[in-house]
C-alpha cells in the first residue's frame, strides 16, 4: 500500500478524533452528571419517547415507500430533464429546514393552497400542525434521500441481467420477482433504517409544527425543559434518553445497512421494455412534491427581500460567518482525520458520531460545563460552529475518504521517491487531487451549518441569533411576509455556500 | 499607531458620555408597534435623560426562565410582565431587589408585596366571534366540538393562568375536566401573541386571552365582532408585575421606571395597548367601550404560594391529559 512509503503523519489525525472526541464525551459526562434520574420519567417524558420513535418510523415507512415507484420510474424512464431531476433531489438535503417548514405551510396550512382548495369544494380542512405535519415535513426531506438510494440500487443491477431477462421473455412480474425483489430487500431496509434516525433527533420540525404535548419529540421536550422551565436536571436526562433511543437505532442501523458492492453497468439507463403508462406521472407528481414547498416560498418571499428589518440582515451576516467557520473546522477535523482511517478504517466511524449524537444534548451539556465560568449566551455562536462540524462530519469523511485513498494510491510512491513529505506534500500532491471533493463538502458543510435550526435556539440570546432563528421568531409572530421573504434570503444564502464551493473544486479538478 | 492611539481614545470618551441605558425584559406583544412600549418609551425617555430599551424575550413564562438561564450576568434591569402566578418562584431565584414604590392600587385584591409592584390586571377569558353560540363553562366546552387554542403554562401566563384557573375551580377533579377539554385543544403555543393570531386568522373557534380582548376590537378596528365566553365557575384573576433586578447597573434608574410605571403616563397607556385593566385607574378613567365588557360573576386567584405549590402537580396533571 502507498500510505506505507508515504509518511503521512498520524498525530493530526489522533489529535482531531480526541478534539471530536472530547466535545461528546465532555457533554455527555457533564449531562450524566447532571441529570436527576430521582424524579424519574413522567407520563409526558413517555409520550415525547413514544412520539419520537413513532413518527420516525412512520416516516421512515412512508418515504421508503413512496421512494420505491418513484426511484423505479427513474429507472426504468430516460427523458429530457432526467438528470436535472435526479440533481434535483439533492437540493432538499441543503435547504434549510424552516425554508421547508414555511414552503410547506404555503400549501397545506389552513390559508395554503390545498385548504382553499378543499373549502372551494366544500371539504373540511385538514390541519398541518400536529403528528401529520411532522410527518409530512419528514417525508418532504426523506423521499429524495431514499430515492437516491434506491436509484442506486436500481442501477447497481448489472444491464446484462435486465438483456438476459428481456431473451427469456420474462413479465413484468417474473422481472419484479427475480431482478427487482432481491435488490429492493437488501437495499430497501437500510434506506429506511437511515430515514428513521434521521427522524429521531427531529427539532425544527417538530418545534414549528409540533404543537403541543402531542406531539413533542425528545429534542424539543429537551428544549422546553431548558427555555421554558430553565430546568438543567430534566434536560441533562431527556438528554440522556435521546442519546441511549439515537445510539441504540444507529447500531441497529449498521446491521442493516448494505455494504455497498457497486455492480457493472453503472450509470446508464437500461433500455427497458417494461415501462408503465404510470412512471410518467408517478415522476410528475414526485417533482411537484419537492417543487411547489419550494415555489411558494419564492413566490411569498421575493416581493418583501428589500424591505425586511435590518435585524434579518444583521442575522444573516451572523449566519454567513457561523457557516464559513464551521465550514473550515469541518476541514480541520475532516482531512487529518480521513488521512488516519486509510490507515486505520475503523477510525471513520468516529464520523457517525454526528449521526448518533443530538445537537440539543452536546448544547445542553456545553452549556452545563460553561456555565459557571463563562456566559453561555456570548459563545453562542461559538458553540453553534463547533456542533455544525461535528454533525457535518460523517459527510465530509464519506465525501473524502475515496479521493484521498485515490491520491494516495496513485501518487504516493512517486512522491514517496522524490521525498515528499508534511506541507509540501499535502500542497503539491493531495490537496490539487483532493480538490473536488474538498470543494463538495466545504459546500455541504457551510450550507448545512448556515441552515441549522438546532443548538442556537437553546443558547441564544434571541436578538443576536442566526438567520434561521430569526425566522423561527418572525414565523412566531405571524409576520409571515417577512418570514417567507427571510427564508428566501436563507435558501440564497446556503445554495450559493453550496455552489462557489462546489465550483471551486471542480474547477480545478 | 498613533491614529489608532486617537481613535480608542475618542471611542473610549464617546462611550463615557453615552446616554445610560435602561433595559427591561417584557413579553412580545408589550414591544410590538401596537403594544404599549413605544408610547411608554417615548414618555418615560422624557423626563429620565436616559435610552429605555425594551427587549422582548417571549412569554411571561419564558421570561423567568431566561433570566434565570442568565442568572447575574443578565443585561436586564427590570423584568415586566410576571404575573401572581410566578412570583413566588421568582422571589426564590434571589434576582430580584426590592421596591419601594408607594401607590394606592385599584385592584380586585389587596397589594402587599415588598418586590413585585403591579401595573395591570385582567380577567382570562376564551374569546370568540360573537356569532359563536359560546359554552358557558369548562365542562360545557368539553362537551362542545368547539377547537380551542391555548398557550404552554411552561412558557406563558395565560397558559399558566389557565391551570390555576381550572385548579382554583375543580380543585382534585382537574385533571378530569383536562381529560375532557384535551379533545378541544387545536394546539398549544409557546405564547400569548402566537395563540391570538392563529385565532384571528380563523384556524380555531376560541382562544385562551382576557375579557379585556374584545375592547381592542371595539375600539381600536371599531368591530363588534369578537367576544369574551363568560363562565359560570368564575374567571381567575391576573396581575401583571414589574421589578428590579439586584444585579442592575442601573439600581436608580430602575427606581425611578418602578416609581413612573404607577402614574398616569404610564397608567392612561394601558387600558387601549395592552388591552388590560390599569393597576391605578387614571384621571380620565376607563375609556368608552371598557363598559360593555363582560364582568365575570365570581373572581378567582390562588395566592402566589398556593399557585407555586400547586404548580408542578398541575402541570403534570395537565401535559399528562394532552398528551395522550
Amino acid at each position: 500500500m502507498a500510505w506505507r512509503a508515504l509518511q503521512l503523519s498520524r498525530w493530526p489525525g489522533a489529535l482531531a478524533v480526541i478534539a471530536a472526541l472530547a466535545l461528546v464525551l465532555v457533554a455527555l459526562g457533564a449531562v450524566i452528571l447532571r441529570a436527576e434520574p430521582g424524579r424519574g420519567l413522567g407520563p409526558a417524558d413517555w409520550a415525547a419517547i413514544r412520539f419520537t420513535v413513532v413518527q420516525a418510523a412512520l416516516s421512515a415507512l412512508i418515504s421508503a415507500g413512496l421512494a420505491v415507484p418513484l426511484a423505479r420510474a427513474l429507472a426504468r424512464r430516460d427523458f429530457p430533464g432526467r438528470r436535472w431531476l435526479i440533481t434535483l433531489l439533492g437540493a432538499p438535503f441543503l435547504l434549510p429546514v424552516i425554508v421547508a417548514v414555511m414552503g410547506l405551510l404555503a400549501i397545506f396550512g389552513r390559508n395554503g393552497w390545498v385548504n382553499t382548495a378543499l373549502a372551494a369544494t366544500g371539504l373540511e380542512p385538514v390541519s398541518i400542525y400536529g403528528i401529520q405535519g411532522v410527518v409530512l415535513a419528514h417525508v418532504f426531506f426523506n423521499v429524495p434521500l431514499a430515492t437516491r438510494l434506491l436509484l442506486q440500487g436500481w442501477q447497481d443491477i448489472p444491464a446484462e441481467e435486465f438483456r438476459l431477462a428481456a431473451q427469456l421473455r420474462f413479465t413484468k412480474r417474473d422481472l419484479f420477482r427475480h431482478l427487482e425483489l432481491p435488490m429492493l430487500s437488501r437495499v430497501l431496509p437500510g434506506a429506511a433504517g437511515l430515514v428513521f434516525v434521521i427522524c429521531l433527533t427531529s427539532f425544527a420540525v417538530a418545534l414549528i409544527l409540533g404543537g403541543g404535548p402531542r406531539a413533542t419529540t425528545i429534542e424539543l421536550a429537551i428544549y422546553q425543559a431548558f427555555r421554558f422551565e430553565f430546568d438543567l436536571g430534566r434536560a441533562a436526562l431527556l438528554s440522556l434518553v435521546q442519546i441511549v433511543v439515537a445510539l441504540g437505532a444507529c447500531l441497529a442501523l449498521f446491521r442493516l445497512l448494505p455494504l455497498h458492492d457497486p455492480g457493472q453497468g453503472l450509470d446508464r439507463v437500461v433500455a427497458r421494455w417494461d415501462r408503465s403508462a404510470w412512471d410518467m406521472p408517478v415522476i410528475l407528481l414526485g417533482a411537484a412534491f419537492l417543487l411547489l414547498p419550494m415555489l411558494a416560498v419564492l413566490g411569498q418571499g421575493a416581493s418583501g427581500l428589500f424591505s425586511m428589518p435590518d435585524a434579518v440582515w444583521w442575522a444573516t451576516l451572523r449566519s454567513l460567518i457561523v457557516a464559513l467557520s464551521s465550514a473550515a473546522l469541518l476541514m480541520l477535523l475532516a482531512l487529518p482525520i480521513a488521512t488516519l482511517s486509510l490507515r486505520h478504517n475503523a477510525v471513520e466511524a468516529i464520523g457517525f458520531l454526528g449521526l448518533a449524537t443530538s445537537p440539543l444534548m452536546i448544547g445542553t451539556g456545553l452549556f452545563i460545563v460553561i456555565f459557571p465560568i463563562a456566559d453561555p449566551q456570548a459563545m453562542a455562536l461559538l458553540v453553534t460552529v463547533i456542533v455544525n462540524a461535528v454533525m457535518a462530519l460523517p459527510f465530509a469523511l464519506r465525501i473524502l475518504v475515496p479521493g484521498l485513498r485515490q491520491a494516495v494510491d496513485a501518487h504516493g510512491r512517486l512522491a514517496a521517491s522524490l521525498g515528499l513529505r508534511g506541507a509540501r506534500l499535502w500542497r503539491i500532491v493531495l490537496l490539487p487531487r483532493l480538490r473536488r471533493p474538498l470543494g463538495f463538502a466545504l459546500g455541504l458543510g457551510a450550507a448545512l451549518s448556515m441552515g441549522d435550526l438546532g443548538v442556537i435556539a437553546l443558547f441564544a440570546d434571541p436578538a443576536r441569533g442566526t438567520l434561521p432563528l430569526q425566522i423561527e421568531q418572525l414565523l412566531a409572530a405571524y409576520r409571515v411576509e417577512a418570514a417567507a421573504s427571510a427564508s428566501l434570503l436563507l435558501t440564497l444564502c446556503s445554495f450559493s455556500l453550496f455552489w462557489v464551493f462546489d465550483h471551486w473544486g471542480r474547477r480545478g479538478a | 499607531m498613533k491614529y489608532l492611539a486617537i481613535g480608542t481614545a475618542l471611542l473610549a470618551g464617546a462611550a463615557a458620555a453615552e446616554t445610560p441605558v435602561l433595559t427591561i425584559y417584557t413579553y412580545d406583544s408589550f414591544v410590538s408597534d401596537w403594544g404599549p412600549g413605544p408610547a411608554i418609551e417615548k414618555a418615560f425617555e422624557e423626563t429620565c435623560g436616559c435610552d429605555l430599551q425594551f427587549v422582548g424575550a417571549g412569554d411571561g413564562a419564558a421570561l423567568l426562565a431566561r433570566l434565570r438561564l442568565e442568572g447575574a450576568r443578565s443585561d436586564a434591569d427590570i423584568v415586566l410582565g410576571l404575573d401572581t402566578n410566578l412570583t413566588a418562584a421568582a422571589k426564590e431565584t434571589g434576582l430580584f431587589a426590592p421596591h419601594a414604590v408607594d401607590a394606592s392600587f385599584d385592584l380586585p385584591i389587596e397589594w402587599s408585596d415588598d418586590t413585585f409592584v403591579p401595573y395591570d390586571w385582567g380577567y382570562f377569558a376564551f374569546v370568540h366571534n360573537a356569532d359563536l353560540n359560546a359554552p358557558v363553562s369548562f365542562k360545557d366546552l368539553a362537551q362542545s366540538d368547539l377547537k380551542v387554542v391555548i398557550q404552554d403554562p411552561r412558557s406563558s401566563t395565560p397558559g399558566l393562568g389557565l391551570l390555576m384557573w381550572v385548579k382554583a375551580a375543580y380543585g382534585d377533579e382537574a385533571p378530569g375536566i383536562w381529560d375532557s377539554l384535551s379533545d378541544n385543544v387545536l394546539t398549544v403555543t409557546k405564547g400569548w401573541s402566537e395563540a391570538y393570531g392563529l385565532f384571528l386568522e380563523g384556524e380555531a373557534d376560541m382562544v385562551l386571552s382576557y375579557t379585556t380582548s374584545p375592547a381592542y376590537h371595539l375600539i381600536a378596528e371599531e368591530d363588534p365582532s369578537k367576544a369574551a365566553a363568560a363562565f359560570e365557575e368564575g374567571h381567575y384573576l391576573q396581575v401583571e408585575v414589574a421589578a428590579k433586578l439586584a444585579a442592575s447597573d442601573q439600581s436608580d434608574l430602575a427606581d425611578q421606571f418602578l416609581a413612573f410605571m404607577v402614574t398616569d403616563a404610564f397608567q392612561s397607556v394601558i387600558p387601549t395597548t395592552n388591552w388590560m385593566y390599569p393597576a391605578v385607574t387614571p384621571e380620565g378613567g376607563l375609556p368608552e367601550g371598557f363598559d360593555t365588557l363582560v364582568q365575570p360573576g365570581k373572581a378567582l386567584l390562588l395566592s402566589a404560594e398556593d399557585a407555586a405549590n400547586l404548580r408542578d402537580e398541575a402541570l403534570t396533571e395537565w401535559l399528562g391529559a394532552l398528551s395522550n
